[in-house]
């Protein structure tokens, strides 16, 4: 081999190349992904003369080995040399650049944009933008597709002939013949006019844009809407009307629902991107469209942007706006037939409360909170109970308490458990705003009420539950009123409750401190000791090896140490198992 | 307590259609029986958006009435009345109007069927407007984002019973013995079959088979269109494949492939081998293999038999996409091989079958019971078995040490007792092969598990060299930098000796 004439650095490239190519994919692929090992240690020259031209010779495997080449050709810069010779990486990247696979393609383009910035501006020229005008004007359209993603990287810093040779074959992909093109070039037009002089914008992209956004297929258009963003953004005020608007207001009212709810997604961008004055005149009109659209589909995404749009109006006028233009189109998504709107809206129709100030949240609003909490769709009860902290800030909750308290109830009584679950992920922050007086007289039985589900997904949760209560209301608090509840259930004939107990003392002892853990729930834990279930038994070893860090040393001397030694011995595999780790790691032995 | 209005509310009504997004998130179980209740209610259409005001429809007279000069006038003056679209979401709407769009569609599907000379040329026209304006809408969203051909019910197109009509007039005006294709390409074009396409996304299986069997016709009598149709229907793949993964018509799309297949002139075109090279191996990729893998075997069989010089793509296609961790479709694709086998000349065969037995080796020694099988099965075809003897000096060392190792570990016995058989057709086939074969077995592996040595200590060597040389780069790095500063700075830095922190190696 190599190494016996003392020379490791030449190890013969047919052996690694056979690496390359073992018969099993997983060994090839692992070769692969260590590629830079074999780049290193064949050194910089070698890597370009004799492993560089091996990969570009033999791109033809496996998806997921070229996806693991192209990704390591985007770090080999210091590996062939620096960045004087890193355009020896373009001819491997560009056969990757064509794979039909998406994911390689993807990759290999993303590999490419990062090592275009290596470039000096010469190679840039030399070497990068043909690579990238040969990939444009490839035969197959997946050539065609990675040319799209890499004329912005190379734009900025080619002299302007070049420039324009690259606009013109950008504009050529925009026509393309096949729509997988014209989708990549839709996708990738926003990027491109960045980084195009403003001249150019309004001259190419412009044009370029409108004849996208009305292309035949409905997959290319809503791509522009994307594009829409950005192009708005770039141009000055006064432009917006001329040349964006009227794409813009078509795209809203497309038949196609796709674009339609496009552009709902994309409207809080969109707002921002053409101005208070536009988006007064234009997009309110445009948003009370698509919040009454037919197809829920738009409604939901429109729903989704009440909030955000109606914060970011102009201050002079934003009541007005809403309350007469918007409110009415909220107020009839409240009783939507379809419960994902409903949802949707519910998410972030609190919000709207900051905005519009107290007295017009107490009249209009609070009727529609209410109407939200009756509703018939779980779902949406939970997104409002979840967002109230919102109008606590501007109402203060005991506005709703009244009807919020029902809403909780049948929640936390749901026949499915996952919406108990829910509930109960919410109780701490109720509580939080409810006060503690109220959360005893009306949620505290409820609390308790889910130790005893017969699920245990809820009885785990209602265990941390109390946990984050006791956190809000202090260990006197835990102490008066649920710590003798838990404790209680020590006794109870059926074991799975017992076990909550410890299970309870296991997350509350940290939080109730060592005079509470020590006084009362070290004893009842301890009597738990001798329990007929061995999985009590030895949930009582976890539950004091859990303890014990709380507990001071006399007590683990004393009490737990004799119990603990008593457990280590019982006659259950499992109870001595758990009995000897405490002791271990309490350190009793 | 309003306790009036809490059983409509009551969260145990068994009405209530809940998806669980909120709890998913929690413990990630989609419930889909709970999903399926929903489905199976679901009616879709997003046909009617444009047409607020409703015209209210008159009845005409009946065309079996009309004198034969007004024949003509009255039937396009139906398919006018036929342009008229109703809600179907609202099953009580203007069920008057429903009514006579019903009876004035039955009457154009039985005229155009029945009366002779009834298609003339301004007819063409307006029966392909009253088509498009029915037919072509936008699919609406499907009911269940996670939308599973196989297990869910899917949903229904709900303007159905007139959109029935429309297809079956649709279908009798192609199939018309008067249908001149000279006339009907003036409004019959490209952009109309391009929606006529999209449509075969339709989630309803019903509109799907009226679509493909008027696309075949239409295919079939206009042949200025075929070109671009078969060049549409790629995309429709292309994207389906590399791009959305979604497409409910694929099935439909390859059955009227297969028999387009069968047509071709030979020799192939360049065109043709691309479609199959580039879209049809490829559509093995997908997740849904399953529901259009039946249709998608028939079309590369009818590639095969049309022209014998593509078998070395297809067999390369195959087992360049061939299933990972996929049993289901492992068992799919070993059973299109085994089509594929049928219908392979032995000449061809001896061009592929190395490639071919390793990977056949490879399934055998599946844990999968059902894929080891399905493999197995191979030796119990006539045919294959005798290219398999014809061959034995190649194919049986190949598959041998496996069918020996896989004889002795795989913990079925049914595979293994398959195994036995193979291995004793194998010994009546040449048994001079067998036993050599049996002799070197331990031999052979112990060559690779040297080979294997080889490597890891190839590796070990490799990493090293590549640990060295890196830390060199890294000290020379250090150096040039110190020795600018060294430039900069009046005093001289002692050159500090970088310890070599393997945390930056790219190999570890």
């Amino acid at each position: 081999m190599a190494g016996a004439d003392g020379d490791d650095s030449l190890y013969p490239i047919a052996v690694l190349i056979d690496e390359l190519r073992n018969e099993d994919v997983q060994l090839r692929l692992n070769s692969i992904k260590k590629l830079s090992t074999i780049a290193l240690a064949l050194g910089v020259e070698r890597t370009r003369t004799e492993l560089l031209p091996f990969l570009t010779d033999t791109i033809y495997d496996e998806d997921e080995v070229l996806l693991a080449l192209a990704e390591q050709l985007g770090n080999f810069t210091m590996l062939v040399g620096g960045p004087e010779y890193v355009h020896c990486l373009l001819p491997p990247l560009e056969s990757l650049a064509t794979v039909e696979e998406t994911v390689v393609r993807d990759k290999a383009v993303e590999s490419l944009r990062k090592i275009s910035q290596e470039h000096s501006p010469v190679d840039l020229e030399v070497h990068f933008e043909p690579l990238v005008k040969r990939l444009a004007s490839g035969d197959w359209f997946t050539s065609r597709t990675s040319a799209c993603g890499l004329f912005s990287v190379c734009y900025p810093r080619v002299s302007s002939t070049v420039k324009a040779e690259i606009r013109q074959h950008f504009r050529t992909l925009c026509s393309d013949d096949t729509p997988m093109v014209r989708r990549a070039a839709a996708s990738k037009l926003g990027e491109f006019a960045k980084v195009l002089e403003l001249e150019y914008v309004k001259s190419d992209i412009i044009s370029l844009f409108t004849a996208l956004a009305s292309d035949e297929q409905d997959s290319v258009r809503l791509l522009a809407v994307e594009a829409c963003v950005s192009i708005a953004t770039l141009l000055p005020q006064e432009d917006l009307e001329a040349l964006v608007m009227p794409t813009l207001r078509q795209a809203a009212e497309d038949k196609s629902w796709r674009v339609r709810y496009m552009v709902a997604d994309k409207f809080s961008e969109l707002q921002t991107a053409v101005g208070p004055e536009i988006t007064k005149n234009d997009l309110v009109p445009a948003f009370q469209n698509l919040l009454k659209d037919c197809e829920a589909e738009v409604r939901a995404a429109a729903a989704n942007k009440v909030k955000e749009f109606c914060e970011n109006l102009p201050e002079d006028g934003r009541e007005t706006i809403i309350m007469t233009h918007l409110l009415p189109c909220v107020k009839e998504l409240v009783t939507d037939t379809n419960q994902h709107v409903k949802s949707a809206l519910a998410s972030v129709i609190m919000g709207l409360s900051t905005i519009l100030g107290k007295d017009n949240t107490v009249e209009h609003l609070l009727p529609l909170f209410l109407a939200q909490l009756k509703d018939e769709c779980p779902e949406v009860r939970l997104n409002i109970i979840s967002n109230l902290d919102c109008v606590n800030e501007v109402i203060g909750i005991r506005q709703l308490s009244q009807s919020l308290l029902p809403a909780i109830v049948e929640l936390a009584e749901d026949a499915k458990w996952r919406v108990r679950l829910a509930i109960i992920e919410y109780m701490p922050l109720l509580a939080g705003q409810l006060g503690v007086e109220f959360f005893d007289e009306k949620l505290n039985s409820l609390c308790m009420a889910w130790l005893v589900d017969h699920v245990y997904a809820i009885r785990e949760a209602a265990t941390t539950n109390l946990k984050k209560l006791v956190e809000k209301f202090g260990p006197e608090w835990a102490q008066n009123t649920i710590v003798p509840k838990v404790l209680g259930m020590a006794h109870d004939p059926n074991y799975l409750h017992r076990m909550t107990t410890l299970f309870c003392v296991n997350s509350l002892s940290e939080v109730c401190g060592q005079d509470i853990t020590t006084k009362h729930m070290l004893p009842v834990v301890l009597k738990m000791a001798v329990d007929q279930v061995a999985n009590v038994r030895f949930n009582v070893a976890k539950c004091l090896q859990k303890i014990g860090p709380v507990l001071d040393s006399n007590s683990l001397q004393t009490e737990v140490k004799p119990v603990l030694e008593k457990l280590a011995t019982d006659q259950d595999m499992d109870v001595k198992y758990f009995a000897l780790e405490a002791i271990s790691v309490l350190v009793l032995a | 307590m309003e306790n009036t209005k809490l059983p409509p509310t009551s969260p145990t009504s068994p009405t209530t259609g809940f998806s669980v997004p909120n709890a998913e998130k929690i413990d990630g179980f989609p419930r889909r029986s709970m999903r399926r209740a929903r489905q199976r209610r679901s009616h879709s259409s997003s046909q009617f958006r444009y047409q607020s005001s409703q015209v209210e429809l008159t009845p005409l007279p009946l065309l079996k009435d009309a004198a034969a000069g007004e024949l003509h006038e009255l039937f396009v003056q139906k398919l006018q009345q036929c342009c008229v679209l109703f809600d179907f979401l609202d099953c009580v709407a203007d069920l008057k109007g429903k009514e006579i769009k019903r009876a004035a569609l039955n009457e154009l599907v039985e005229t155009m069927a029945t009366s002779r000379g009834i298609l003339i040329e301004p007819v063409y026209p307006e029966a392909i407007k009253m088509i498009s304006v029915n037919i072509f809408r936008t699919l609406p969203p499907s009911e269940n984002a996670e939308y599973d051909p196989e297990e869910d019910e899917p949903t229904l197109e709900a303007a159905w019973p007139h959109l029935q009509l429309v297809y079956e007039f649709f279908l009798r005006f192609v199939e018309c013995p008067d249908f001149q294709p000279s006339v009907a390409k003036r409004y019959l074009d490209q952009r109309f079959v391009l929606q006529l396409l999209e449509l075969f996304d339709t989630e309803d299986p019903r509109e799907r088979e009226y679509l493909k069997t008027i696309l075949h016709r239409v295919y079939g009598k206009m042949l200025g269109l075929r070109a671009y149709i078969r060049k549409q229907i790629n995309n429709i793949f292309l994207k389906f494949i590399y791009e959305s993964e979604h497409f409910n018509g694929v099935a439909e799309l390859l059955e009227i492939l297969g028999s387009i297949i069968n047509g071709f002139a030979l020799p192939l075109k360049a065109e043709h081998k691309q479609f199959l090279v580039r879209v049809l191996i490829p559509l093995h990729k997908a997740r849904t293999l399953s529901i259009f893998h039946a249709q998608l075997a028939y079309c590369v069989v009818q590639f095969m038999e049309k022209d014998a010089t593509v078998t070395e793509y297809i067999i390369e296609g195959l087992l360049r996409f061939w299933p990972k961790t996929c049993t289901q479709k492992e068992v799919m694709l070993l059973g299109e091989l085994e089509e594929i086998l049928d219908v392979m000349e032995p000449t061809q065969f001896q061009r592929v079958q190395e490639k071919l037995f390793k990977q056949i080796a490879l399934s055998i020694s599946s844990p999968h019971f059902q894929v080891a099988e399905r493999a197995l099965y191979f030796w119990n075809n006539e045919y294959i078995l005798s290219l398999i003897e014809e061959n034995c000096q190649v194919i049986l060392p190949l598959v041998f040490a496996t069918l020996y190792r896989v004889s002795k570990e795989h913990w079925n016995q049914m595979i293994v007792s398959l195994i036995y058989n193979v291995l004793k057709t194998f010994m009546e086939m040449n048994s001079t092969l067998f036993d050599d074969l049996t002799s070197s077995y331990k031999l052979e592996k112990q060559k690779e598990q040297r080979r294997e040595r080889e490597r890891q200590e190839l590796w070990r060597r490799l990493e090293q060299e590549s640990d060295r040389r890196l830390q060199l780069m890294q000290e020379a790095s250090l150096n040039r930098k110190n020795l600018q500063e060294h430039h900069t700075h009046a005093h001289s830095h002692t050159l500090t000796h970088t310890p070599h922190d393997p945390s930056t190696t790219n190999a570890s």
